[in-house]
């Protein structure tokens, strides 16, 4: 669907029925570097907190304890590693699906280091301890007004692009990216609504049960539209390109994009469960969440189906090995989540590991692999070399899978054992373990097996970033960016 | 329907509007929220009041304050659900009129270590300081770290009329009388608590450190409950 590249063309004059246009791909770039970087800072973190919990001394004085760390991993890894994930692929993407340059490179410069300036104001703020307590929306409101404009500007830049597109339809990445644009803002200007205190400390507007709603509308849906819909943009560009098919099925993407972002917004309460917030909504949310379970196995099987014909080749490409982890994993944490949601199960789960294990079966396996993927395409293309590596990008695909199943079965049954402890009772009908200290001694070895787990993931992400350094030390000088040549139309 | 999402039907149209289109996302999304969040706003009944939960003292507020940096709320719930064995090993389930002053909820997600929403009271003052100074020395197998810089740390005690504030502008029921008296109070509270950690042989000198507040504000918790309770006992 591409036009051919000519690259010649921007050398010679255009006649007057040719349009010539570039691609900004050294943002691309950019953003991938910023992924790699960062993904590696904000696991580094995680695997440090993971050595904290059954190894306290490793809590290093007052800035560096658990409770301070766990928000900087948090928010490291979603909005610094995944968020520079999904903004290459935008970037990437949306000029080629719009065949047109971003609107604005000076925007697109802005979005970039203003969102690199907000991740160091993160990695800063939260050590010292200024912090909202709402999670992974712990920022304190200069950086929160700071995310709110850099937002604004990378939307103003995304929709003038897409007003100046060369392409009638839009494809169905960008539907997604659309509904991430959108519904972004709006949870994160809602939860974050607050009155300062000093520079560094605000009170929420929201009190008890109302803030407890906001906060879980807005975690969520950060869940939604910050981890799945973009990766399902990314998903829907990235895919067909590596495995060279067409998307399964066009039906399906619309039935699933539109159930997808109307249901997704109502689950938040599910994350309440049995708490003082009122039983209907806890209720509607649990109704909602399953019925989630379906929008998001649309996504799943668009994307395997997607491969029908052309399994033969993930034998060669690690590209799609890492994608079908990676939308495997999607369909398993999307099945996982409804099924938490159930009031009965979310009883014995709530408050124990098992959610943590849910989690990073999304994060590491989902959003991880989906990056890791994304990037391996990216590298040759980008940086007009071959990768340095493909047996290295092999071995970061089995070590990262394996650490990833072994951080999650440790984190279930982690969280199962506590949580039918806390509950059993013995013959006479008394705690069988009052002693809350009983049901931590009992699981601090599934601590160490996930430390060992996240290490592996960890040294894959190492590996990638050797196989990147290598590979872009073999990269020409000069990257022009690419010139095309359309026909010239009337603008729509 | 069939219409609707054929190859070349009425969304192949809405794919080349990108205005529609997005303004039909959003009106998506708005929905699930709105139709969630106002009834809670609007309908009293979903958060009944009790008579016995009153706001926080100055001192209290800036426990809380600490509780919110040191990240405790990353470890310990503050949430009692309704079953038996939660009603066994920490007391009554949480009520929705308990929060109703908390800017922001502390309720928490994880349990790593035990439900704190009913701890007030059930330790002596002393106990929670050596438990923050050093956690083992009270709860030998404990996984906590220890946070013994708030025995050291001076308490910001200045800017507790500011916090006050700033409280009641967002709804909590201060007067200008406890705002005026906010720091004589905070100091004549952490000077009680001092006073009694020295009394029972503990750490002396603690009166203007930030463990104070911490510890007024853990001995807070689950209070008003349990005063709300007792008053219905004693009609």
């Amino acid at each position: 669907m591409e036009t051919k590249a000519t690259p010649s063309a921007a050398t010679r004059p255009a006649p007057s029925a040719v349009d010539v246009f570039t691609y900004d791909e050294k943002i691309v770039r950019m953003f991938v570097l910023a992924t790699a970087i960062w993904g590696f800072v904000g696991m580094l973190v995680g695997v440090l907190i993971a050595l904290q919990l059954p190894f306290w001394p490793a809590n290093l004085g007052e800035y560096l304890t658990f409770g301070r760390l766990r928000p900087l991993h948090t928010n490291a890894v979603i909005f610094a590693f995944a968020g520079n994930s999904i903004f290459a692929a935008i970037y990437y993407s949306t000029q080629r699906l719009c065949k047109t340059r971003m609107f604005s490179d000076a925007m697109s410069r802005i979005h970039f280091w203003g969102w690199q300036a907000i991740i160091v104001a993160a990695a800063i703020t939260l050590p010292m301890g200024f912090t909202t307590s709402k999670e992974y929306a712990e920022l304190e409101w200069p950086v929160d007004v700071a995310i709110a404009v850099v937002w604004v500007i990378f939307a103003v830049n995304f929709f003038m692009t897409l007003k100046q597109r060369r392409e009638k339809h839009m494809y169905v990445a960008i539907w997604f990216y659309i509904a991430t644009i959108i519904t972004v803002a709006v949870l994160h200007i809602g939860n974050s609504l607050a009155i300062p205190v000093s520079l560094f400390k605000s009170y929420p507007i929201y009190a008890g049960v109302q803030d407890a709603m906001v906060q879980w509308w807005y975690g969520h849906n950060a869940v939604a539209f910050f981890l799945t819909t973009p990766f399902l943009g990314l998903m829907y560009y990235f895919l067909p390109k590596a495995a060279e098919r067409p998307v399964f099925s066009y039906r399906l993407s619309i039935v699933h994009f539109w159930s997808l972002v109307f249901i997704y917004i109502w689950a938040g309460p599910h994350h309440l469960n049995y708490t003082a917030l009122p039983e209907w909504a806890t209720t509607l949310g649990m109704t909602f969440s399953v019925m989630l379970w379906m929008p998001s196995w649309g996504g799943m099987i668009n994307g395997l189906f997607t491969l029908r014909g052309a399994w033969h080749k993930l034998r060669d490409s690690v590209v799609l090995k890492m994608f079908v982890i990676g939308i495997t994993f999607y369909g398993m944490s999307t099945f996982e989540g409804p099924m938490l949601s159930v009031k009965s199960v979310n009883a014995l789960s709530h408050y124990t590991d098992w959610t943590i294990g849910h989690v990073h079966a999304g994060a590491l396996g989902w959003n991880g692999f989906m990056t890791f993927g994304m990037i391996y395409w990216l590298l040759p293309r980008l940086w007009r070399t071959k990768l340095w590596s493909q047996r290295l990008a092999t071995t970061h695909f089995w070590i990262g899978t394996i650490g990833m199943l072994l951080y999650v079965m440790a984190m279930y049954s982690s969280g199962v054992t506590q949580g039918l402890m806390w509950r059993a009772f013995d013959e006479a009908g008394r705690l069988l373990y009052p002693d809350f200290m009983e049901t931590v001694v009992q699981i601090v070895p599934m601590y160490w097996v996930r430390l060992i787990g996240g290490t592996l993931y960890l040294t894959g992400v190492i590996l990638m970033g050797i196989n990147m350094y290598q590979t872009i030390k073999s990269a020409p000088k000069e990257l022009p960016d690419p010139s095309f040549a359309v026909p010239k139309v009337a603008t729509a | 329907m069939k219409r609707f999402i054929k190859t070349d039907g009425l969304h192949r149209k809405l794919e080349g509007w990108p205005l529609v289109f997005t303004i039909l996302v959003t009106i998506s999304i708005l929905v699930g929220g709105v139709v969630e969040f106002v009834p809670l706003v609007l309908v009293k009944s979903n958060v009944p009041r009790i008579a016995t939960v009153k706001p926080f003292t100055p001192l209290e507020v800036a426990g809380r304050d600490l509780y919110i940096r040191e990240g405790c709320n990353n470890c310990h719930s503050q949430m009692v659900r309704p079953f038996r064995h939660e009603l066994e090993r920490y007391g009554e389930y949480g009520k929705p009129g308990e929060t109703v002053y908390e800017h922001p909820f502390l309720w928490g997600s994880k349990r790593t270590g035990p439900d704190l929403s009913r701890v007030g009271g059930k330790y002596p003052n002393l106990w929670h300081v050596r438990h923050m100074q050093d956690p083992r020395s009270t709860s030998p197998r404990s996984i906590m770290p220890p946070y013994a810089w708030l025995l050291e740390k001076e308490l910001d005690f200045d800017i507790l009329p500011t916090k006050l504030r700033r409280l009641r502008a967002v709804g909590v029921p201060y007067s200008d009388e406890e705002i005026a008296r906010a720091v004589a109070d905070a100091q004549a509270q952490a000077r009680a608590i001092a006073a009694d950690v020295e009394a029972n042989k503990g750490p002396s000198g603690l009166e203007n450190k930030e463990i104070v507040a911490l510890v007024a504000f853990l001995q807070r918790l689950g209070m008003d409950l349990k005063a709300s309770t007792q008053a219905q006992a004693l009609h």
